[in-house]
């Protein structure tokens, strides 16, 4: 076995970057892809945090009633787009991203309001798009006067002189991994950034070496495996890194995305992340015979990946096969706990049980990539 | 001390159930200048591969340097230089960016020294921060060489490294390797030009995976007892014709206006030449068999193997 050596190791890495300067058209492709996706994803997607869709679960229908029903429209903030009949029905709405918000108005609450027994209203939120929600929580306090000035006159003025209000509006925000929001877009374009630069990307760069007979010479001087493949990888580390900090950056600063959690957590997963990759982009090199068959390979990787992990459609909505097909996928679990991260404020605790699946198969897929790679043209 | 360099014995390699390389014994002495001949898809390129380590036999063993092919294979590239067949160092990176990669690569220390003489040395001082892919042909093979001998290998295994070159620019090449194995390199190198092969001490020539002939070049020729007639006159393209498929003639060649006959048998081939005297108009004489007639020679022997 060869002494590591650190000369030889930063002459590798010097040369990788030296050639990544010189090839235009993959520096290019290195900021653009990035930078296209988060465009053009960000402004598909309503911008606008006003009358977000709404669903009205409502269990007692009088003027009362009513009146706080039209304050939530008059707000702006809210329309009403959905009547639900049944909790079950709302929740699913809101899991499937169709409404932002449920309203649920409980049995006799026009009763308890004129005995004075306080009642509460419930507003479920879909916490997933946090900035559209601070919007609208914030207006509650408005919807509670325009009621309160409207229907607390004559034999209910009473309710106004109070000093506490008559019922109170509860805010109970639930986090949903499944709406198709800005929010919940960013974290999984980081993600599939990543697998295209780390897959495709370190693939081909690996087989065009081959097929120029570089490697040839590579592996004729003395040189580890290991040195060969850390040499080969590093720069990717690098661009995957700048990608995803590009990604990061440009969603807040145009699209005003913001990172709740800590970026430090989140950027240690992102290495992980990487590393899985990069680990599979080098194991699809040494199984494939020219770029062709690894663009391929390549693809025949990103494919299921765009629609099995939940960057595309609901992974809830998705049959048991595809869920237990998406589960073999690295891209899964990253972009659980990009979201936890970013839209959650998660920490280490909150995001362990989709960070061991990722090690686990980071591990997995290095093992196999050191078993498969040889030194010899074999 | 052995005083072979290489000693390898019934090295095979198989491509599917293709045998490309089969039960080569090869020992090429210390110091010694030793050609490797053979037609296209003979099996060059992989034995070469299996001396650096590059490919591992399917059967035989041997040693490089003394260490051996498939287990020390470590050892033995700190102290080879390959030249591939096809160049392939990286075009993308400049002359300078080449050499110091290499130096660096064998841990080398004064880089910028090493890399300035052998700038120097390949007269590309000038031209250091060109990009290596807008090189000619001939300056890349130098390029190549200067890459190989770098880190003061043992020997030098070169893969047809004057392919696609210019005859001065060949010329200086060959002095080059000369002047190295002068140095007490050896120097192992594959062609399929016969001025190169006689400028070896020694020569194998191999043919579908199997060794054919070795030795000198006078003795690979003596070896084939080929004999060869010079035909010339008025009548060359009509004799042509007759010989042709004469199971007497080993091979025939046009040589401008001059027929190279030749076969095992001289007597039998004199009584044809004298059959066709009273026919057409001719001279013949007696003429040293060429390297070329005799791996001519080999190679059918092979095919019919
Ligand atoms: N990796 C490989 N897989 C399959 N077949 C191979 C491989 N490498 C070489 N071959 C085949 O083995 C045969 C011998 O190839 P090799 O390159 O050793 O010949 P060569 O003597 O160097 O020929 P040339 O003079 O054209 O360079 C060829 O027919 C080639 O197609
Ligand atoms: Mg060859």
């Amino acid at each position: 076995m060869f002494r590591f050596s650190f000369q030889r190791l930063r002459a590798l890495i010097r040369k990788e970057f030296i050639q990544l300067k010189r090839d235009k058209t993959t520096l290019i492709m290195i900021i653009m892809l990035p930078v296209m996706q988060l465009m053009l994803f960000g402004y598909a997607i309503n911008m606008d945090p006003k009358h977000l869709s709404t669903a009205v679960i409502s269990r007692d229908n009088t003027f009362l009633t009513r009146s706080i029903v039209s304050a939530f429209e008059k707000s702006d903030y809210f329309n009403i787009t959905h009547k639900a009949s049944s909790d079950a029905q709302g929740k699913k709405l809101l899991q499937q991203g169709r409404v932002l918000f449920v309203i649920t108005i409980p049995e006799n609450f026009t009763r308890d309001v004129i005995h004075g027994n306080r009642p509460t209203l419930l507003l479920q939120a879909d916490a997933s798009d946090p900035v559209s929600i601070i919007g609208a929580t914030s207006a509650m306090d408005g919807i509670y006067q325009s009621v309160a000035q409207k229907e607390f006159n004559g034999s209910l003025a009473y309710l106004q002189n109070n000093a506490t209000p008559a019922f109170s509006i509860q805010v109970q925000k639930s986090y949903n991994p499944e709406g198709f929001t800005r929010y919940n877009i960013v974290p999984g374009l980081i993600g599939m950034v990543l697998v295209f630069t780390g897959v495709m990307m370190t693939s081909l760069a690996l087989t065009r070496e081959r097929e120029r007979g570089t490697m040839e010479n590579l592996m004729s001087m003395p040189l580890a495996p290991l040195e060969i493949m850390i040499g080969k990888i590093m720069p990717f580390i690098f661009i995957g890194m700048f990608q995803a900090t590009l990604i990061l950056l440009i969603a807040n600063l145009l699209f005003e995305i913001p990172v709740f959690g800590s970026l430090s957590v989140l950027f240690v997963c992102m290495f992980l992340f990487i590393i899985c990759n990069l680990a599979l982009g080098f194991f699809i090199s040494t199984i494939a015979k020219n770029q062709t068959q690894a663009l391929q390979m390549s693809i025949f990787v990103l494919l299921p990946c765009l629609l099995l992990t939940g960057f595309m459609f609901p992974f809830d909505g998705m049959p048991l096969w595809a869920q237990a097909l998406a589960d073999m996928f690295p891209l899964t679990y990253f972009i659980r706990i990009t979201r936890a991260i970013m839209l959650k404020g998660a920490g280490w605790a909150e995001i362990l049980p989709d960070l061991w699946p990722l090690l686990i198969l980071m591990s997995v897929i290095t093992f196999f990539t050191v078993k498969a790679y040889k030194n010899t043209l074999d | 001390m052995t005083k072979w360099a290489i000693d390898v014995k019934n090295l095979t390699k198989h491509f599917g159930d293709r045998v490309v390389v089969n039960n080569i014994s090869l020992q090429v002495p210390k110091g010694k200048i030793y050609g490797f001949l053979g037609p296209n898809g003979s099996g060059k390129t992989t034995t070469i591969r299996m001396l650096c380590g590059l490919l591992t036999p399917d059967h035989g063993e041997g040693t490089c340097l003394g260490y051996d092919i498939c287990t020390q294979t470590d050892l033995i590239r700190k102290k080879v230089g390959y030249m591939t067949q096809k160049f392939s160092f990286w075009e993308d990176l400049t002359i300078r960016e080449n050499l110091e990669f290499v130096t660096n690569i064998y841990e080398m220390d004064h880089v910028k020294q090493r890399v300035d003489e052998a700038l120097e040395k390949l007269h590309l001082t000038h031209r250091a921060n060109q990009l290596a892919g807008t090189l000619s042909g001939g300056w890349k093979q130098r390029l190549a060489l200067a890459a190989c001998i770098l880190h003061q290998p043992e020997i030098l295994l070169l893969d047809e490294p004057t392919a696609g070159v210019d005859p001065k620019a060949r010329r200086e090449f060959w002095d080059e390797i000369n002047q190295l194995s002068n140095q007490g390199l050896t120097v192992l190198v594959s062609t399929h030009y016969m001025d190169e092969a006689e400028r070896c001490h020694e020569i194998i020539y191999i043919a579908y995976g199997n060794i054919m002939a070795r030795g000198t070049v006078a003795q690979v020729i003596a070896e084939t007892k080929l004999k060869t007639f010079e035909i010339s006159g008025a009548d060359v393209p009509l004799l042509r014709q007759k010989f042709e498929h004469n199971s007497d003639i080993a091979t025939m060649a046009l040589f401008g206006e001059n027929l190279h006959i030749c076969g095992t048998n001289p007597t039998k081939l004199q009584k044809l030449i004298e059959a066709q005297k009273t026919l057409a108009q001719f001279q013949s004489k007696e003429i040293e068999t060429s390297l070329e007639d005799a791996f001519i020679y080999y190679l059918n022997k092979a095919k019919e193997n």
